[in-house]
């Protein structure tokens, strides 16, 4: 006897359809991992269970949760369900919360609010809750705001109040997409502790094929709203029929194959590199207090090199990328590029900033929204002494559109007329078109769904065959890294920790952070092998 | 486009034309005496009635309008010239003491609203309609300062802004480049909203004898007038008052309607 | 909190003092000098000296700043141009009509504004948002002294329910008192409500697209009580910033409307000396209304920290 059963789920809002036909089921103790990338309407899935769905709405099909049928219940009847025999933990722990309560009253009101227990006895089981989910109340008390705690712990105070009342079934939207990789391994070996000891069912939603394949019992792909294969985990991985769900898996652990590195000389040369953020003042006239952002950074970057940074959220990554690319001055140690000082006499080097480019993380903010494609791949010329005009102009444009995959026609359209892959490689023709020595790539897959992310890959490959490019690719995604680099440096508390050939350092990693961070991050089953 | 952007450009773009028309042509002089037709309620020969004096209500409405309209758009004009720059500037320079200094000014030009401006300036210069104008200009500038400085910082953040700084652009480049075309709508809905406060704010200040001076017909000098007659002759407060609601109304409902229509979001959605 | 507070107490003391060099400033400017303004042109030279020294205007203009500044500070305004009296006297008789008058109007407008806002962000897009938003739209058109004109033409000449104008005293009871200042105070209220009920309603509507209100729903909370117990605690902070406008919007409306009831407030004081030339006086209610203003702020700037624990604790 399964414990949720969706029969047939259809949603339109305002008559455009979102979900058709979707059908899945979930017993006690199981997890069902529903997959799929960005537009499949796998978030719709889990709202729809829960009857939260955006206003306009229209359901169709069967939703039962054991012998209840969820869409006869009225309004009322679901808010005594939800929490009390659903719970429900979102993607965002940094917005989950109420900012003006404390963690301990958001805790109980799950239980006060279902009048499940006198309020005494809700805070012990808020206390106890909150202990289970490793947040006990001598070093976390209760009366802690949000604003106190960091992303995984306000997850973990997410999934105290989702579990409160020992809901039979779970339901997690992306819950550790937002995390870091050590603590995303922790949130998860936590969600699948508390499937066991409750029995309860957990719907997961994830994009994360690696998470998938580590943490279900049961996969459901879905794409544009339907349900494209399901089945049990290790059948679905080995016998998966969907040319689609083949495509997912593949493009989940892509890996390109990169021309061989010239042996040359430095390109950039990083010396003892500080950078020192000032805190704000604990007491009125303190001396203030200075965060070091990164602290005493060496590194050499060679021509032709493709070189790798990886490291958690504020590690310190992006403020070196800064440094580097001359935005903001270090407090001590020296940037070269190609011999020549990035940052001389605290003003940047504008005759080395033309050497240099960047590619950001968010394909959407990346540009101005108001100017054409022409202009913004352009903005670089604005560095060169003499920039091309006229029919040469055009013909840079071009030849660097189609150089990333793109038609020279594009070049009168505005940016809100391509996807988010497109923009990406529109990023690309921006930082390529002055030919720039080194390319910095500033988590600039993150962002995009595994199949487009498996193009730009591909696309980076080419070209650096084509343009024999060097950079530094930052980023907290290991696997991508792996396949895009030659070397990579390890990133901890501005420090970096490691460093050495990509392939070396992660089959035999030497630091111990460096080996927790490989051995956190979830894994993909090699399809190659299973599916041959 | 939706009813109130609109009803909101009917109604302001109602008011303006009888600006415009009054400089050529009014029903009768706004200026000329006339005892023996005084206090008329409104008719075939006079619209909007007559005053205490005779003279043709609908003649001084129109030209009202212009005073009204003259003031705030130009109350406006030194707020954006003034305000917008200095917006742009704290936020380009975050955390800087230039920074400080201007949000610290603009605090203090909120603390005093602009009825008491106008009551300094008086007390030193005497009244008129250019003092007027000087004091709901000077009080618009910290609105528009802070709502720049505002938008402005949240695209400073944006990868775009660090895109165009890799690419060499000064701080000066990029806000005249970048910054102000993405801030320009806010400015368009914000200026509409200034406009119908300076309305109300000339309005005000006329009333109590610190706007335009006689000659010059102004909504609020009317209902001044008025006041000691409202009970026997209430189309002397009723006209110019609805004059004014229908104007500001009018700028109101054109301004949201503007935030809509120009909401980038929104006409993403839409492309 | 207590950092916060000092820190927030020091930048009203540097406003304050910012200010009182600017208005003195100002009045400085003004052509002409206030004895022979006051003793007519064909006064003997001893005669405007002995005036001079009696108003304290025969020393250097740094000095008769400090002078007025540390006088204002234990309460001595200075003696009025034209009728010779203490000023601080002449103020605190006015200031017992336009504060009473300021903060009903304050308090009325909240009262409304508050039911009204969260009424219309419950029912987005429903008829009865539509109509509030059509209603506040209007009040926001309306000028509060024309308002006031109409209420009299209504309630004071046709209905006999309030006096066209004047004010009782308190001496009379305060009943008595309040009864004379009802009308002034709908009437400034009531456009200020229909503002403060919109930003009321569109700070709660942001605060309904939240992540943690869909968090607030999920652990059973119905529509209402999610509004309730985590969205209204939310949206006060933008709506105390516009309170804290308002009350100066108030105080200046205040000056306005007491021209219409013909009530003996500061308005009326400031209008009066204006015409006398009587600027001792100008300069110091300027002073007051702007001291008001930045005192209302700063406790603006307290409650803030009551609403939002994250200020409390970062600075």
């Amino acid at each position: 006897m399964s414990l949720l059963e969706v029969n047939n789920l259809s949603l339109s809002i305002h008559g455009t359809g979102i979900l058709k036909q979707v059908s899945l089921s979930i017993a006690p103790g199981q997890i069902v991992a529903v997959t799929g990338e960005s537009g499949s309407g796998k978030s719709m899935t889990a709202l729809a269970v829960m009857q939260l769905s955006p206003n306009g709405a229209e359901i169709d099909g069967a939703l039962q949760l054991n012998d209840l049928s969820l869409l006869n219940c009225s309004e009322a009847d679901m808010c005594a369900l939800r929490g009390a025999s659903i719970g429900m933990v979102f993607q965002e722990p940094m917005t989950a919360l109420n900012p003006v309560n404390t963690i301990g009253d958001q805790v109980m009101e799950t239980i006060l609010i279902h009048k499940a227990m006198p309020p005494k006895q809700a805070r012990a089981r808020a206390e106890e809750v909150l202990t289970r989910v490793g947040l006990p109340p001598d070093q976390f008390p209760l009366s802690r705001y949000p604003h106190e705690l960091s992303g995984g712990q306000r997850q973990r105070v997410v999934i105290a109040m989702a579990i409160a009342l020992r809901p039979k079934l779970l339901i997690a939207d992306e819950p550790t997409t937002a995390l870091d990789v050590t603590t995303q391994a922790q949130i998860l070996e936590l969600l699948k502790g508390l499937v066991t000891e409750y029995n309860m069912g957990l719907l997961m939603i994830t994009h994360d094929l690696a998470v998938v394949a580590d943490m279900a019992d049961q996969i459901v792909v879905m794409r544009h709203g339907e349900v494209v294969e399901s089945g049990a985990t290790g059948h679905i991985l080995k016998h998966m029929q969907h040319p689609y769900t083949r495509m997912l898996f593949e493009a989940s652990g892509h890996q390109v194959s990169l021309p061989e590195p010239a042996k040359s000389r430095p390109l950039l040369e990083v010396t003892n590199v500080i950078r020192d953020y000032r805190l704000p003042r604990k007491r009125l006239f303190d001396t203030p207090e200075h965060h070091r952002a990164v602290d005493h950074v060496s590194f050499a970057l060679n021509r032709g090199e493709r070189l790798g940074l990886v490291g958690e959220s504020g590690c310190g990554k992006s403020t070196l990328t800064k440094a580097i690319l001359g935005l903001e001055d270090v407090q001590g140690g020296t940037i070269r590029l190609d011999g020549q000082l990035v940052f001389s006499g605290h003003k940047p080097n504008l005759a080395v900033r033309r050497k240099m480019q960047v590619v950001f993380q968010d394909p959407y903010g990346s540009f101005n929204p108001r100017h054409r494609v022409a202009r913004l791949v352009t903005e670089p010329f604005y560095l060169l002494d003499s920039p091309p005009t006229g029919s040469e102009r055009q013909d840079r444009i071009a030849e660097m559109l189609t150089a990333v995959g793109l038609t020279p026609d594009d070049m009168g359209k505005y940016i809100h007329e391509f996807s988010g892959g497109q923009r990406q490689r529109i990023a690309i023709a921006r930082a390529l078109i002055i030919r720039p020595e080194l390319i910095l790539f500033d988590e600039a897959v993150s962002a995009l769904d595994v199949s487009v992310r498996a193009q730009i890959l591909d696309l980076l490959a080419e070209l650096c065959e084509a343009y024999d490019l060097t950079y530094l690719f930052i980023s907290h995604d290991l696997s991508v890294v792996r396949t895009i680099t030659d070397r990579v440096m390890v990133m901890r508390a501005g420090k970096i920790v490691e460093e050495g050939d990509t392939e070396s350092v992660f089959s035999d990693p030497q630091h111990q952070y460096t080996k927790n961070l490989i051995n956190a991050a979830p894994k993909l089953p090699d399809i190659g092998q299973i599916v041959a | 486009m939706s009813r109130s952007l609109i009803l909101g450009a009917c109604l302001s773009s109602l008011v303006l034309l009888a600006a415009l028309v009054s400089f050529v042509w009014t029903p009768y002089d706004y200026a000329a005496l006339n005892i023996p037709e005084k206090l008329q309620p409104p008719n075939a020969q006079h619209w909007f009635g007559t005053d205490h004096f005779g003279r043709d209500m609908f003649s001084m409405i129109m030209v009202g309008a212009r005073t009204s309209i003259a003031v705030a758009l130009v109350a406006v004009g030194i707020g954006m010239a003034l305000g917008v720059p200095l917006g742009l500037t704290a936020a380009a320079r975050k955390g800087s003491l230039l920074d400080e200094l201007i949000m610290r000014g603009n605090d203090l030009v909120f603390a005093f609203p602009s009825l008491v401006i106008a009551i300094l300036i008086t007390a030193v210069f005497g009244a008129g309609a250019i003092n007027a104008i000087i004091a709901i200009g000077i009080f618009n500038i910290p609105v528009f300062a802070r709502i720049t400085r505002g938008a402005a910082l949240s695209l400073w953040e944006r990868e775009f802004i660090l895109a165009a700084r890799v690419s060499g652009k000064g701080a000066a480049r990029i806000s005249a480049e970048h910054i102000l075309p993405n801030v320009a709508n806010l400015l368009i809905v914000q200026g509409t909203i200034q406009f119908s406060l300076g309305i109300l704010a000339e309005a005000g200040l006329s009333y109590v004898g610190l706007g335009a001076q006689p000659p010059t017909p102004s909504w609020g000098r009317m209902l001044a007038d008025a006041q000691t007659m409202v009970s026997f002759a209430p189309h002397l407060a009723l006209i110019p008052g609805l004059a004014i609601i229908v104007t500001v109304l009018g700028l109101n409902l054109l301004g949201d309607g503007l935030r809509d229509w120009l909401d980038p979001r929104i006409r993403v959605a839409r492309a | 909190m207590l950092r916060y507070t000092l820190k927030r107490l020091i930048s009203l003391m540097i406003s304050l003092a910012v200010a009182s060099v600017v208005i003195f400033a100002v009045i400085e400017v003004a052509p002409g000098d206030p004895a022979s303004f006051m003793l007519g042109v064909n006064a003997q030279e001893d005669t405007l000296a002995a005036l001079r020294a009696e108003l304290g205007l025969d020393v250097t203009k740094v000095q008769r700043y400090l002078n007025w500044v540390g006088g204002m500070m234990v309460g001595d305004f200075g003696t009025s141009y034209t009728y010779r009296t203490p000023v601080s006297q002449m103020i605190t008789d006015r200031l017992w009509v336009s504060l009473p008058l300021a903060l009903y109007a304050l308090t009325l407008s909240t009262a409304i504004a508050f039911p009204v806002g969260i009424y219309a962000a419950a029912r987005r897009g429903r008829p009865g948002d539509l109509t509030v938003m059509g209603a506040t739209q209007l009040g926001i058109a309306v000028p509060n002294f024309w308002f006031a004109m109409m209420l009299v033409l209504i309630f004071a000449i046709n209905l006999p329910w309030f006096n066209a104008g004047g004010f009782a005293g308190w001496d009379k009871g305060f009943w008595t008192g309040m009864h004379s200042l009802t009308l002034p105070a709908i009437a400034l209220a009531l456009p200020q409500a229909a503002i403060l009920a919109r930003v009321m309603r569109s700070s709660l509507l942001d605060i309904l697209g939240e992540d943690f209100m869909r968090t607030a729903r999920a652990k059973g909370l119905s529509r209402r009580q999610a509004l309730w117990r985590h969205g209204v605690r939310n949206a006060l902070i933008p709506v105390l910033t516009i309170i804290g406008l308002q009350f100066s919007f108030l105080l200046a409306g205040s000056i306005i409307i007491e021209q219409v009831f013909y009530l003996p407030g500061l308005g009326r004081l400031v209008f009066q000396a204006i015409s006398a030339r009587d600027l001792i006086v100008v300069e110091s209610v300027v002073m007051l209304l702007v001291f008001a203003v930045i005192t209302v702020n700063f406790l603006v700037d307290l409650a803030y920290a009551a609403v939002d624990p994250r200020l409390r604790s970062r600075t």
